[in-house]
């Protein structure tokens, strides 16, 4: 009985979910005119030109890479640090840990606005402006905290008997934290990264304030399309639908580490 | 759980990596606020100390208590329906299958979306000439106008904060759902226990932890949301959808105070730092 009446508000709400998606599909294969001067449920002819011009386009489609960049490398650092400590809160206790512990969460507090300024004097001075190491290291702040926290709740649940084994079985650390304990927490891995690569990806205000040129985000080139002729609406809606592609990827890759399921330890 | 963890004070070295990158961006920002914060800045190497004197006005703005008190009623709203409706959407979730894989990837694509382009789709999508809501909303013969009206403005803005996040809540139950071992439900059911019973005594307990994130995630965030209403309504009309980011924009930037705007940003954090510290403890295991 509840499952079924459960199903019906999943069924409801994701008709409401791809109703603006579908809009904006719906805009990129329409010419700007059409979109704001006439209302159709669908689009009158199927025209890809909207999206021709943003292959052609090096403006618009580095903007693609440089995001892609910037991501994968804050996504990698964020785990890579954030291993470790995940592993010190689920199996050890030490002076300040759970001080420790909320604090991290603390750094995804800050109002960006004025924060902008100092970010942007910290990386002009350590001479990292507009590069993709930049964007990615200033995204650290507000997933490694996230990164830790799943990962903790992960960790927690492998026994620590599986530790204890690999000792007496003459591992030594490193070896079986790369070993045997990794590939336990495999699914944690996974969904971590989804979530690091997903807050890096919709990021704007901080990729925008580091970046110019060279490591300038995909968001920031969609800011930019304001001309004299108005908003070109078509090219931005076709750049907003690519903008779902790398990310929808990658949630189809860890949809099974999500259904495996996790809880949070610590919390 | 936490009593049974051997003390050991070497762990921090498995924190310092965290420690130095999250230090590194966060405390030298954060210092250089709290500089700005008693200074009158009057040119790059001018600049006179004032104390507590930005704290002392803006605590005393109107303006400014008028964007908190928005801010409040919106995060208030944004947590009473995200939160729950996540909830619901997880349990109507198969547990496997491919109905389970499209569910999560259909779900799952607002929040892969940037923000700015939320903004932009919303924009168009809620106009009552051109967009498919703002039309459909017309033809039952609804005078709905986001520009216009500010009722309106608000209402789009918190549907789009809906759309956006909640699906960030139902994946996190999800996975929380999915984590209950089976025993659990064979216990109940030798019980007899009803549905509800089921969800109140086994599934709420269980997804504590999940829920405690999911709740200090969207308590944050929406309490610093700007991008995506400073594109659909600008704030606008008048102070309708002005949150406490865009007041503290138009300070900042218009009208180039940077020694107020770095005080209200203090404030601003302190506020946000001390409702997630209540929710955090009020979330926590009792035990």
């Amino acid at each position: 009985m509840r499952r079924k009446y459960s199903w019906l508000v999943l069924a409801l709400y994701l008709v409401f979910t791809l109703a603006p998606i579908y809009w904006m599909v719906h805009m990129s294969l329409r010419n700007n005119l059409a979109i704001t001067s006439t209302f159709a449920w669908l689009p009158e002819s199927l025209s890809f030109a909207n999206y021709a011009t943003i292959f052609t386009d090096p403006a618009w489609y580095d903007g693609y890479l440089n995001s892609i960049i910037y991501v994968v490398l804050n996504t990698i650092l964020s785990v890579a640090v954030a291993l470790p400590a995940a592993y010190a809160f689920s199996r050890y206790s030490f002076l300040g840990d759970k001080h420790l512990f909320f604090w991290l969460l603390t750094n995804r507090m800050t109002p960006p606005a004025v924060f902008l300024l100092p970010f942007f004097q910290l990386y002009t001075a350590i001479g990292l402006m507009d590069t993709h190491l930049a964007v990615a290291l200033a995204h650290m702040v507000f997933n490694v905290p996230l990164a830790v926290w799943i990962l903790e709740g992960f960790m927690s649940a492998v026994p620590r008997e599986i530790d204890e084994t690999a000792y007496i079985d003459g591992y030594s650390f490193p070896r079986f934290f790369v070993k045997l304990f990794l590939p336990l927490i495999k699914a944690g891995i996974g969904v971590t990264a989804f979530f690091c690569f997903m807050f890096s990806w919709v990021e704007l205000l901080l990729a925008r304030t580091l970046t110019s040129v060279d490591a300038k985000p995909i968001a920031a080139t969609m800011t930019r399309t304001v001309s004299a002729a108005g908003m070109d609406w078509g090219t931005l809606a076709a750049a907003g639908v690519l903008t779902i592609v790398p990310g929808a990827l990658v949630i189809y890759f860890v949809r099974h580490y999500i259904a495996k399921g996790f809880a949070m330890g610590r919390v | 759980m936490s009593s049974a963890r051997p003390v050991n004070q070497r762990a921090w070295w498995f924190v310092l990596p965290v420690l130095i990158s999250v230090a590194f961006s966060a405390l030298v920002p954060l210092m250089t606020i709290v500089n700005y914060s008693v200074q009158d800045i009057l040119g790059p190497d001018q600049a006179v100390f004032v104390g507590m004197e930005w704290y002392r006005e803006i605590l005393r703005d109107p303006d400014l208590h008028g964007a908190l008190l928005r801010q409040l009623i919106f995060t208030t709203a944004v947590l009473a329906i995200e939160i729950p409706l996540g909830i619901v959407l997880a349990l109507g979730i198969p547990e496997r299958g491919w109905r389970a894989s499209l569910a999560l990837v259909l779900l799952a694509m607002p929040l892969l979306i940037p923000w700015n382009v939320v903004g932009t789709i919303w924009q168009i999508f809620a106009r009552g000439d051109i967009g498919l809501l703002g039309y459909v909303l017309t033809q039952f013969g609804i005078d709905y106008n986001y520009s216009q009206h500010p009722t309106d403005a608000w209402v789009t803005v918190l549907v789009m904060d809906v759309w956006h996040w909640t699906p960030l809540v139902a994946l996190l139950s999800y996975a929380a759902l999915r984590a209950i071992p089976e025993p659990f439900y064979q216990a109940a059911r030798i019980d007899g226990a009803s549905r509800w019973a089921v969800f109140r005594h086994i599934e709420l307990p269980k997804m504590r932890g999940v829920l405690t994130i999911a709740l200090l995630l969207r308590l944050m965030d929406s309490f610093m949301i700007y991008t995506e209403p400073f594109v659909l309504t600008g704030g606008g009309p008048g102070t309708a959808t002005t949150f406490l980011s865009q007041y503290l924009t138009q300070k900042a930037v218009g009208q180039f105070d940077l020694g107020p705007a770095a005080a209200f940003s203090l404030v601003y954090f302190l506020i946000i730092l001390l409702l997630c510290f209540v929710l955090y403890n009020f979330m926590k295991d009792p035990q």
